[in-house]
């Protein structure tokens, strides 16, 4: 799923502080299991704007809402009734979310109230890591279910590199070397001639090499 | 066991129940100081509630800091049910330390700030 962090206070209360009226909206989403942009979340940020505001000695409304998603346009709709009463909006989704509530609502000022980091995996509560950079072309199935794109620092697709030491990688000995993980899982597997041959350049014009993308699902579409 | 009658006591299974939004909202409402009492370390019935409480509050400071109200209003206390008499020292201490800090700039603000928080809070 997709992982973000809330922004800095200061730097929310930054954008907002000109404003008289503004709404919080949050995601119930991706960015509510990493307990960034959800509900809850949306509420103390905009209870920590009505003190800002109030001890300035300022009326401002802060309201918060949360859509069911905010990259879909139907749940957005909900907003198009209530939005003329601001003179902002902060989204707590992730950048997809802003962007979509910002393209929809072309004449209203959106700002984004979280920092998105990337697509991984919940290890423990206040614990998450990368897992996947869809690149749009899984190669899962040669690397042991493990991702060199992900999880290597240089994407190697033929790893290990000489940075690798003692199961660590050379940019930071926190972070595991992903060809030694994927090493050790093929090895269990007793798949370690998965080694014996290289792997061809992959071909990087579905990931952002080949610009911005777009899925058309002509079985779908109606 | 005597202390300090303008202290509003809000009873709570646990005090992992109390949320980052419940300590924000009691400011909002015109609280010049709030307290969170929780069990002893390690003696949690649920396990970690007031280990979770203990970061909410530690957050709440922050957030409080931040939009200019002070962090020091809000702390969080470990006691046991049989510490009662460490309880009412507690309470005349936080009292005694809201009182230098003076109202609430929220309540300062709003004009509240010299009437007593029953009045204040809808």
């Amino acid at each position: 799923m997709i992982k973000a962090v809330p922004k800095p206070l200061e730097e929310v209360l930054d954008l907002v502080k000109d404003f008289h009226k503004v709404l919080i909206a949050g995601c119930d989403g991706c960015v509510t299991v990493c307990e960034a942009g959800g509900m809850k979340e949306a509420k103390v940020l905009a209870s920590a704007l009505r003190l800002y505001f109030t001890q300035e000695g300022r009326a401002a409304q802060v309201d918060e809402v949360s859509l069911t998603r905010q990259c879909e346009k139907e749940y957005l709709a909900e907003l198009a009734d209530r939005l003329d009463a601001y003179d902002a909006v902060v989204s707590l989704a992730c950048g997809c979310g802003v962007q979509y509530l910002a393209e929809m609502y072309s004449h209203k000022i959106i700002y984004p109230g979280v920092n998105t980091c990337f697509l991984g995996v919940n290890e423990e509560r206040g614990l998450y890591s990368e897992r996947c950079q869809a690149c749009g072309h899984c190669i899962l199935a040669d690397t042991g279910g493990i991702c060199p794109i992900a999880r290597c620092s240089k994407r190697m697709l033929n790893g290990p590199c000489g940075g690798s030491e003692k199961g660590k990688c050379e940019i930071n000995p926190e972070i595991p070397c992903g060809w030694e993980l994927i090493y050790e899982r093929l090895k269990t597997l007793g798949q370690l001639d998965r080694f014996e041959k290289p792997v061809d350049p992959k071909d990087w014009s579905s990931s952002r090499d080949g610009g911005p993308r777009k899925i058309v699902r002509e079985d779908l579409r109606i | 066991m005597q202390y300090p009658p303008n202290v509003r006591i809000i009873e709570v299974p646990c005090t992992g129940k109390v949320d980052l939004v419940h300590l924000l909202m009691a400011f909002e409402y015109g609280a010049d100081g709030v307290m969170v009492v929780g069990c002893m370390a390690g003696d949690c019935h649920y396990s970690a509630g007031n280990l979770y409480a203990r970061k909410r509050v530690q957050r709440g400071k922050e957030i409080l800091d931040r939009v200019g109200l002070g962090g020091d209003r809000l702390e969080m206390y470990n006691l046991s049910s049989g510490m009662g008499g460490r309880f009412a020292e507690i309470v005349r201490e936080i009292t005694e330390k809201v009182r230098e800090l003076g109202p609430s700039p929220v309540r300062v603000a709003t004009g509240k700030a010299m009437r007593p928080i029953a009045e204040v809070t809808p």
